[in-house]
């Protein structure tokens, strides 16, 4: 699944580990998501788009 | 496994004090059945002493993947305990085959679990190349 984190966090000038405070995860997890190599369960997606103000589609997209 | 988040602190510091405690079992049962050994439900109970605390070592890592919040974390754990369980029945499959035959030595069961150790190492080279 291809995502746009790293371009959202981007825009919001946000470190991978601001990221992952703000959604309670590991800065691993963070770099997992971004780089591809985790899919995130359909909870965390959700929140990832919460935070984001974003639908789940807008940032993520299936390959 | 760093330690950062608080569940992987307590597991870190489950088994340190369970790894210490293995080692002065290990050494202690070891003393006893070397000096005078013991014999009946004693000696049974002597030789089980050093596998209390690597089965605490296991409970440890099972109860570290139910109190993992992170997700990612949990996942990448898991995967690391799969590959050490597939490592250590593969060799223990192949060589109890060779055992059976007499092609090799006879070794103690409790290698199994130092090869499921030996296994997480793998398992941690496994994770870098998963997707």
């Amino acid at each position: 699944m291809k995502n746009r984190l790293k371009v959202l966090r981007a825009e919001r000038d946000w470190s991978q580990g601001d990221l992952a405070d703000r959604l309670q995860v590991s800065r691993q997890s963070v770099n997992a998501i971004e780089t591809g190599r985790y899919d995130p369960s359909l909870p965390l997606a959700f929140r990832i788009a919460k935070l984001f103000e974003l639908p789940v589609e807008a940032i993520f997209e299936a390959e | 496994m760093s330690s950062r988040n608080p569940a992987q602190r307590r597991y870190n510091r489950r088994v340190l004090g369970l790894s210490l405690a293995y080692a002065g079992a290990l050494i202690g049962v070891s003393f006893v059945f070397r000096s005078s050994p013991p014999t009946g439900p004693l000696a049974w109970a002597l030789a089980l002493l050093p596998a209390v605390p690597l089965v605490g070592i296991f409970i440890a890592m099972g109860r570290y993947l139910v109190e993992e919040s992170d997700e990612y974390l949990r996942v990448v754990e898991s995967r690391k305990a799969l590959v050490a369980t597939g490592f250590m029945l593969i060799v223990t499959t192949c060589w109890g085959f060779l055992q059976s035959f007499d092609q090799v030595p006879r070794v103690d069961f409790y290698w199994a679990a130092i090869l499921w150790f030996g296994g997480l190492g793998l398992g941690g080279c496994a994770n870098r190349f998963a997707r």
